[in-house]
């Protein structure tokens, strides 16, 4: 699990309460992650946070086969690029986690589970796909 | 830069390679080195300059018996030693010391008085660690599939990176794996991470390297055939994979190859012979298309027409790679091995007249890398 820091706890608060929190810089306009108190692109310490749709695209990713304790089968490890720019890692979830059904640009939207009263990990969907 | 200031005077890997299950990684260390000052004739009292990563450079000192005058701990994985290259010409060039030791040594596989290790950083370990990242395997692959659907790569030619660097292999008597494979045989072994199968993933083995270098003037004193440092170049681009700014592309690896070739005043045309550290089967690829010898998306292409096999245009990976040949962790030492074989001509599958050789490392899952530009050629 996650160990929040002060320059991140705005996110793990955000997924907490059902919201993706990303930080923008209100010089250059430009969304970043991930989370810290300045733009990397120019520096400038005015940065907002902001609430984002929760939608965006399957980027790229693979399946893990050699196994994991505490999840059974192959499962994916995905990027997704966010509608407003950046990109997170996460798993595609509510999916077969085959070639044929991560299919590389389909939309996908974030989706929320809580692991513990702390920590609640953002998973991402095909739109439309039963929760 | 005016001219080369730097020399390879003494270079060895350790006596064994594959699984030592009875030497620690710091052995593994002291027996890589002394091997190095025995090609250089040197004793360990003559170093006065010390680099190394994984293990930190006051262990590897005080348990070699000397206290050197200058250390370069840079450890930002695989391709730190050709960073230590680049650091140790800056300082023999500054006065700061003469004669640099630089080793790497890992138990990779049998795990004896191994370093303590992490795949993951700060921001990593909260950003990709929860989403079931266990270690390079589902970690450096990544980005593949994007380059795959952006470029048209085919999972045949992926595979037959892997197919190809065996051939190399089959040449060389110290290769774990020798035995010809065929992209059928690459596709049907087990799959790891989906688009990876088992032979397009680099080898687990124990074993370390060391080289010796000096200022490029004193290069004829020494026993074996002066390997000159014509240029050399580094780059640092995340600690996290999913934020790589481009998926086709490296910035690390454009940034140290473009200071690399610019340094040694040399062009894509004058490379006989290149390295490109492979603990994937993508990675060759991504480092053809990054140093300039294939445009974006063609590197598969390239491989396939065989201009890096036995015969080519350009031998790459000629001692078999990491996929092949071995693979400790940190498998830049071996490429710099391979290429000051090939400049001394002395490797197991010489390429014949090669006078520049070209070594590229990865750091870290494209985090970092180094490049080191070889000749056999006197300033």
């Amino acid at each position: 699990m996650p160990r929040p820091t002060p320059e991140t706890q705005h996110f793990w608060s955000g997924t907490r309460n059902g919201q993706l929190l990303i930080q923008r810089c209100n010089a250059c306009g430009e969304p970043y992650f991930p989370p810290r108190p300045f733009c990397p692109a120019c520096s400038s310490h005015d940065v907002t946070v902001e609430q984002m749709s929760g939608r965006g695209t399957l980027y790229s990713y693979l399946i893990n086969h050699t196994g994991h304790p505490g999840i059974t089968g192959p499962y994916s490890i995905a990027v997704v690029q966010l509608d407003e720019g950046i990109r997170m890692m996460s798993n595609i979830v509510n999916c077969e986690q085959t070639p044929e059904a991560l299919v590389i640009d389909m939309p996908v939207e974030v989706v929320f589970e809580a692991f513990t009263d702390t920590i609640t990990l953002p998973f991402f969907q095909p739109i439309g796909a039963a929760s | 830069m005016s001219g080369p200031t730097l020399a390879v005077v003494g270079a060895a890997e350790t006596t064994q390679m594959g699984v030592i299950t009875d030497t620690s990684e710091l052995q593994l260390h002291a027996d890589a080195a002394f091997n190095a000052l025995a090609d250089a004739g040197l004793t360990i009292k003559d170093i006065d300059g010390l680099a190394t990563a994984g293990e930190r450079p006051t262990d590897v000192a005080h348990y070699l018996g000397i206290t050197p005058r200058w250390v370069d701990g840079t450890s930002v994985g695989g391709c730190s030693f050709m960073i230590h290259v680049r650091h140790a010409a800056a300082a023999i060039a500054a006065g700061l010391c003469t004669t640099v030791l630089i080793t790497h040594a890992e138990s990779g596989k049998s795990r004896v008085g191994t370093a303590p290790q992490s795949f993951t950083s700060a921001m990593s370990g909260q950003f990709e660690r929860p989403f079931g990242v266990t270690g390079p395997p589902t970690m450096f692959g990544l980005p593949v599939l994007r380059h795959m659907k952006d470029t048209g790569l085919t999972h045949e030619q992926l595979a037959n990176v892997a197919v190809v660097q065996r051939e190399w292999a089959g040449m060389n008597p110290r290769a774990t794996f020798r035995d010809p494979i065929t992209v059928d045989d690459v596709l049907s072994s087990r799959m790891i991470a989906y688009p990876f199968h088992l032979l397009e993933c680099c080898l687990v083995t124990d074993g370390g390297g060391a080289l010796i270098v000096t200022s490029a003037d004193r290069a004829k004193d020494f026993p074996t055939k002066p390997v000159y440092v014509l240029g050399h170049g580094e780059g640092v681009e995340t600690p996290m994979v999913s934020q790589m700014e481009n998926f086709s592309s490296s910035k690390a690896f454009r940034i140290a190859g473009a200071d690399a070739f610019a340094s040694a005043e040399i062009t894509t045309d004058d490379v006989d012979h290149l390295m490109v550290y492979d603990a994937f089967a993508h990675l060759p690829l991504y480092g053809l298309e990054d140093l300039g010898f294939c445009e974006r998306g063609e590197a598969g292409d390239f491989v396939w027409e065989r201009n890096t096999a036995p015969g080519g245009s350009l031998p790459m990976n000629t001692n078999g790679g990491g996929l092949s040949y071995m693979h400790s962790g940190m498998y830049g030492m071996y490429a710099m091995q391979e290429s000051v074989r090939q400049m001394r001509g002395t490797a197991p599958a010489q390429v014949n007249g090669a006078e520049v050789s070209v070594s590229l490392g990865v750091g870290g899952m494209f985090g970092a890398a180094g490049c080191v530009v070889f000749s056999n050629i006197a300033p």
